[in-house]
């Protein structure tokens, strides 16, 4: 038995905090090698048509200068099929080959690389490189007469074409009242702070790679594919995440490009993507249309949901959202229909983004739910409440754990939204418009097999490894967490050690399923440890350990109690002669998934300004609260939605492509022209936890945070803008022009 | 004087490009030959291996790189490595003195971070930002704070912890020289 040091559910300081702080905690572009080459890619300038010839000699010429790689002169290389295509890739259509065709298929397609000894003449050559083409029609419009249904790969990974229970359109001509309106949700770019970058070194057929990467395992195993190696042969070390948000979730084909070009110079060759290569070289959440039709009796109780969702995805690779996955779940309602198409463009492939689908989907449905509130005069938060979906209806499963009740009293009595005046334009200060708004935020809770090894050193003292990644989220703080309490040690006492492949499997950092997927992992593995070292105690012939032998073992304040006292883990490493001792852990999804529905859910409440002259909004304040099960660590999953919150208000306010439909390509790929919140633009958000665990989902009693603290944020603020103007803006961002204009 | 430049063969640039510099990092002087077109961010991450200050665009749009130079704050991506030579430059490795520096100790305390890779840039800002005795209400520290981008959204405990360490880690009256001092320099460069 262990006596818990409560170490879970303390607001422990980050672990790696003070390496991040010195500049200490290093990020993939940052691992020296002897004898570092440097690369720089010429993407193309069309996009659609054919290479008819490349001219390389001045760049090859160029000082410092060891290889252009082109489609002409590029190895050829394997691209083994996997025999299962991992879910973090696009489920249908084919990955692009890099430098294997002379086929351009979106603006921004790298066609060369340029090697050099240094970073300077890298780029400098890279300028020198002169591609000419011959243009192809293609398709640069997003149109939806071309939409079309998702392949039966992408069905099959639960993003349907179609589904239907009860008849929704005959229900919604019935229906007392009923809205029925169209949104756009643009663009948008990840844009973390770190640009992707790979460092590439072989040895004889052996390769590591330093890479940015949500998925080390699936890193390794993507590239292993793509030269035909075995995974073994493949080392990847990812220590430190800057920010990814799903951008690093697959492994996108400049990995591949620094690999094929270290092997072509046979150097370790680095290459690092610049901001502007970020918008055309890894993903993005596509821009998505949708309709959404609601009907209700007089009081509210919804009879119809019909939500239909146009997203855009590549010619090439056909990737597809979540996006209808919150019209069939997050209320109670007998009619809904669903209807998902996907409009090829030649664009690079859109990629998971913070929320997935879902952000996009409920973005849409928490609009379309304040619109109803407003047909039916009734408060929006009574309309979620009259609606309140008890069960999973979609998959007619009991929820495992929801707690959104609470999260709806909490979020509206901390934001006082009893104050609120039902009219639009009623509230005012200081010249300005005020609005307030709310929606629900919702995000499935999964799970994925994981392993991670304890280990205790002589001294006394825990060394977790696991292969999964920290991209911010805390991971190596909050697994710290479960390792001390699951030990009994102080949290000072346990070390923990993640991002490589050389480290027990883990699933991929993403879809926030990583404390309860890696969590239990770690919590198993240091219950192996434990019970492997009663094993040894109950074994030991030394007398001193006689005493400790009987019945259960009991685990506290850093060792094993006895009859006389706790003996230390570093007294009983020392008794036992050992220098380490280790075992793994292993935890797997169960049944619950068969037998329940699981989800995170929450409740957010915004206050908008809004200037009547210049169409400009300003947020003043978000609350939100949230039902994530058990609260591993507040401070962290407090940051976490934070963060979402202000993401939120990218998504709300500011983020776009702006697509440039004559070029193919997003017009504005920079920091200054994308814009994302800055400090000023960010006042008071004010997160809190509703009590909850749900032990039915996983032992841990843990949901996911990272998507649910973007749901539903930008939907409450668009709600709120219409509050305080009475314009609904229905095409995302809400811009000054859009909301003057609307 | 500290010989860094162990790989000189490995960063040979062409005799017209390449130029001998001193650079003075955190008290050390380092001479290395660079080319003409190295950025100093990129000296100080590839050649001095400072990896510390972070590239987050190379454009000067993200902050991420900032360091302080001769007491002002400098995105180091757009300032080229011959141009900076004998001046005193700070980075994020320079900052703490033995003890952490209170604004790293209060951006811990705060969690102003998640992934970190904006956080030396954001504290070097904030460390800049203070001493010039620009951070004197909420509103002035986000707006001057607003050249630093967090994409996992910390604003808000980034702001706190500023606040923190000038309530508790810096001397208030220290701060109102350097003040003082800061609008004199002003001054005087715009005259």
């Amino acid at each position: 038995m262990n006596v818990p040091l409560k170490a879970i559910g303390q607001p422990v300081s980050r672990v790696d905090g003070p390496d991040k702080v010195q500049g200490h905690a290093r990020y993939a572009a940052e691992f020296d090698q002897p004898d570092l080459m440097h690369a720089a890619m010429v993407l193309s300038t069309i996009p659609s048509g054919t290479i008819t010839a490349i001219e390389t000699k001045a760049a090859r010429s160029a000082p410092g200068v060891h290889a252009v790689i082109t489609h002409e002169n590029a190895p050829r290389l394997p691209y083994a099929p996997m025999a299962k295509r991992p879910q973090v890739d696009a489920q249908g259509g084919d990955q692009l080959k890099v430098f294997q065709d002379p086929t351009i298929r979106f603006n921004g397609q790298p066609v060369a690389v340029v090697v050099a000894e240094t970073l300077e003449q890298a780029v400098h050559a890279a300028d020198l490189v002169r591609v000419s083409y011959e243009h192809a029609d293609g398709h640069t419009t997003f149109d939806r007469a071309r939409g079309r249904a998702p392949s039966r790969g992408n069905e099959k990974a639960g993003r349907p074409a179609d589904t239907e229970i009860g008849d929704a359109d005959a229900a919604l001509k019935s229906a007392a009242v009923s809205i029925d309106a169209n949104y756009v949700q643009a663009r948008e770019h990840h844009n973390a702070i770190e640009p992707h970058a790979t460092i590439a070194a072989w040895d004889g057929d052996h390769l590591t790679l330093h890479d940015k990467t949500q998925w080390p395992d699936n890193d390794r195993d993507e590239i292993a594919h793509v030269f035909g190696i075995k995974k073994e042969n493949i080392h990847v070390v990812s220590p430190f995440v800057g920010g990814a948000f799903g951008s690093a979730l697959r492994t996108w084909p400049h990995v591949t490009v620094a690999a094929l070009a270290a092997r072509v110079v046979q150097r370790p060759v680095r290459l690092e993507l610049t901001r502007r290569q970020c918008y055309t070289s890894i993903g993005f959440r596509p821009h998505t249309e949708q309709r959404v039709a609601l009907g209700a009796a007089a009081d509210g109780t919804l009879t119809a949901i019909v939500q239909e969702a146009f997203g855009q995805t590549a010619t090439y690779e056909e990737y597809a959202e979540t996006t209808l996955d919150p019209a069939r779940n997050t209320y109670a309602c007998p009619n809904v229909r669903t209807r998902y198409r996907l409009i090829e463009m030649n664009t690079n492939s859109p990629c998971p983004m913070r929320s997935p689908g879902v952000a996009t989907g409920m973005l849409a449905l928490e609009t379309a739910m304040d619109e109803l509130a407003v047909a039916l005069r009734m408060d929006p938060l009574e309309l979620r409440l009259k609606n309140y979906a008890d069960r999973d209806q979609h998959k007619n499963l009991p929820w495992s754990s929801k707690e959104l009740r609470a999260c709806y009293r909490v979020a509206a009595e901390r934001f006082g939204w009893s104050e609120r005046t039902p009219e639009p334009r009623s509230m005012r200060r200081n010249g300005h418009l005020i609005g307030y708004g709310m929606a629900t935020a919702v995000y499935p809770s999964h799970r994925a097999k994981a392993s991670a090894a304890a280990t205790l050193l002589r001294d006394g003292t825990a060394l977790i490894r696991t292969a999964g990644s920290d991209m911010g989220p805390g991971t190596y703080t909050s697994m710290t967490q479960v390792a001390a309490e699951t030990l009994g040690l102080p949290v000072e006492r346990v070390r923990i050690e993640l991002g490589d492949t050389d480290m027990p499997y883990a699933p991929v950092h993403g879809g926030s399923i990583t404390m309860a997927s890696v969590g239990t992992a770690v919590q198993a593995a240091c219950q192996a440890l434990l019970d492997d070292l009663a094993g040894v105690v109950k074994a030991s012939p030394d007398p001193r350990l006689a005493a400790f032998k009987a019945g259960t073992p009991e685990w506290r304040d850093g060792g094993l109690a006895g009859p006389g006292g706790v003996i230390s883990f570093a007294e009983l490493m020392e008794g036992l002669g050992f220098d380490r001792i280790t075992a793994e852990g292993q935890s797997a999804p169960g049944n619950e998934s068969k037998t329940h529905s699981s989800a995170a859910f929450g409740a957010v409440f915004a206050e908008v300004e809004v200037d009547p002259d210049f169409g400009t909004v300003r947020v003043p304040r978000i609350v939100g609260a949230y039902d994530i099960g058990r609260v591993v660590n507040p401070k962290t999953a407090r940051s976490q939605c934070v963060g979402g919150m202000v993401q939120g208000v990218g998504m709300a306010l500011l983020e776009q492509a702006e697509w440039d439909e004559r070029f193919g390509r997003p017009m504005n790929g920079n920091l200054a022209e994308y814009v994302v919140p800055v400090c000023a633009d960010i006042r008071s958000l004010d997160v809190t936890f509703v009590p909850g665990e749900d032990t039915i989902f996983n032992p841990l009693g843990v949901k996911g945070v990272a998507e649910l603290g973007l749901s539903g944020v930008s939907a409450a603020i668009g709600n709120a803008v219409y509050h305080a103007t009475g314009r609904r803006v229905r095409e995302f961002p809400i811009l000054p022009e859009r909301l003057l204009m609307g | 004087m500290l010989e860094v430049d162990k790989d000189r063969a490995r960063h040979a640039v062409q005799p017209q490009h390449a130029f001998l510099v001193t650079l003075k990092v955190n008290g050390e002087e380092h001479r290395l030959n660079v080319d003409a077109r190295t950025t100093l961010l990129d000296a100080l991450r590839d050649r001095l291996h400072l990896t510390g200050t972070k590239k987050g665009c190379g454009l000067g749009q993200c902050g991420a790189c900032t360091i302080i130079v001769d007491g002002r704050r400098v995105v180091s991506c757009l300032t080229l490595a011959v141009m900076n030579q004998g001046k005193e430059i700070t980075t994020i490795e320079g900052l703490a003195n033995g003890a952490l520096h209170p604004v790293q100790q209060a951006f811990i305390e705060h969690d102003a971070f998640q992934c970190g890779y904006c956080t030396p840039g954001q504290i070097m800002s904030a460390v800049g930002l203070i001493q010039e005795g620009r951070t004197r209400s909420d509103d002035e520290i986000r707006e001057n704070m607003s050249g630093n981008l967090c994409r996992c959204g910390a604003y808000t405990n980034i702001v706190d912890a500023i606040k923190d360490a000038i309530a508790h880690g810096l001397d208030p009256r220290e701060a109102m020289t350097q003040a003082v001092e800061a609008i004199a320099q002003d001054a005087g460069r715009e005259a």
